[in-house]
């Protein structure tokens, strides 16, 4: 059968997510195949943003999910998959089953859907003020930039995971909307979508003007902020738009003074084109609950950054009279 | 001078960007024509985003220059809350 074909490996965290995402095979979009691991499957809530996104652009009925085997399938019923696929796990969820702390898949479409799911997903998250901060932040700027962006008829799919061990949370948040490249060449010039996506990182470009300070609903920050967390806080960070993806990688640890750069390329990092073409775009962070920082004290590296990228750019167009 | 108080149209997390352009766009602005100045009492906003406070600022910044900070007043903000406002007005400053 031609369809698109999901396969839900053993693990697909941030760090070795690149495997799961070559893999996938999206020639017919009209149906979707699933099948998984036998005997475990541990991944990241951005791969189930994923999964439940193709879902909503395909017919339950054109839906074929083989028979889960391992151990670990519970998972997947818990955090909702099947409910957004629309079709029967036939996977019972018994109660004395441990919940852990989760936010299940969950389409968000508009405005006052993000606010209500924000005051909700905290308490379920069991975080710190502190660590909630960092979470909430995220959650909010990624989310408006699908729905202010993205074009996309099924919202932002979002679901995230705390993970006791790693002490960390990790996020996907996922559209089906136009992807980066579309909206940043709305008012820029990028051939590919690797370019599109190194653009949308950095401060002060956005697809809605050329002109610096952005227009009066869009700066051309959110990426670049969202970047920055997840580098101060030694955490993965991840985009995956039309066929190419970034990935943040981790600090080294051990480095006393972290510097921030406005060009994504600049940070540690992995970068690949010619993936599978999604339609839309996808962003995978996770941020160590261990190590986060003050907001606070991040936003003064972020000032610091964005005002000497702004001063850069300024003075790369200045021209001097050219007397002869 | 009138006083806006954010809390009870914005919540205790000031995200909404949507809330934050009628605010500016029926509130502020309307007073500014007044020749009012304004305050803007963020008291018991615990945080906010940079995309809010941008929605709210910047497009005054641009329509009435950097001017227009002498007539605006920004109260009880937090830390947070101070940073990301120095950092919207100060891109705004930087551009050309």
């Amino acid at each position: 059968m031609v369809c698109m074909k999901v396969h839900l490996p053993n693990s697909a965290f941030l760090g070795n997510i690149d495997p799961f995402l070559r893999n996938f095979d999206n020639s017919n979009t009209a149906k979707l195949k699933i099948t998984a691991n036998k005997k475990w499957i541990s991944i990241h809530p951005v791969v189930l943003s994923m999964i439940a996104s193709l879902g909503l652009t395909v017919k339950s009925s054109n839906i074929q999910c083989e028979k889960l085997e391992a151990a670990s399938k519970h998972y997947l019923e818990r955090m909702g998959l099947f409910r957004f696929l629309n079709i029967e796990s036939e996977i019972v969820i018994k109660e004395h089953e441990p919940a852990g702390r989760f936010i299940p898949l969950t389409k968000i479409d508009n405005s006052e859907e993000l606010t209500k799911f924000i005051t909700n997903m905290i308490p379920l998250l069991h975080l710190e003020s502190k660590q909630a901060e960092l979470i909430k932040y995220i959650v909010s700027e990624l989310v408006r930039n699908v729905l202010e962006h993205s074009r996309s008829e099924n919202g932002a799919i979002v679901s995230a995971q705390y993970y006791k061990k790693s002490n960390t949370i990790r996020i996907g948040i996922v559209d089906t909307g136009v992807g980066i490249k579309s909206t940043i060449n709305m008012s820029h010039n990028a051939p590919t979508d690797l370019e599109a996506i190194r653009l949308a990182q950095i401060p002060g470009i956005t697809g809605a003007t050329r002109r610096e300070g952005g227009t009066e609903l869009n700066a051309g920050a959110g990426l670049f902020f969202i970047r920055s967390i997840a580098k101060v806080n030694r955490d993965f960070f991840m985009v995956y738009s039309g066929d190419a993806m970034y990935k943040l990688l981790k600090s080294k640890a051990g480095l006393k003074r972290i510097r921030l750069h406005a060009d994504p390329f600049k940070d540690r990092h992995s970068k690949g084109e010619k993936f599978p073409f999604w339609q839309g775009t996808i962003v995978g962070i996770d941020i160590s609950l261990d190590s986060t920082k003050e907001f606070s004290i991040l936003l003064d590296l972020i000032r610091d950054t964005y005002i000497k990228t702004i001063r850069e750019r300024r003075k790369a167009r200045y021209r001097r009279p050219r007397f002869i | 001078m009138i006083e806006i108080k954010l809390l009870p149209i914005v919540g205790s997390f000031a995200e909404n960007k949507d809330l934050a352009r009628d605010i500016r766009l029926k509130k502020i602005i309307h007073a500014l024509e007044d020749k009012q100045e304004i305050t803007l009492d963020f008291d018991g906003i615990d945080l906010t985003t940079q995309s809010f406070i941008h929605a709210l600022i910047s497009d005054l910044i641009r329509k009435y220059g950097i001017d227009v900070l002498d007539k605006l007043y920004f109260k009880n903000c937090n830390e947070t809350v101070t940073k990301i406002i120095n950092i919207v007005v100060d891109y705004m400053q930087e551009r050309e």
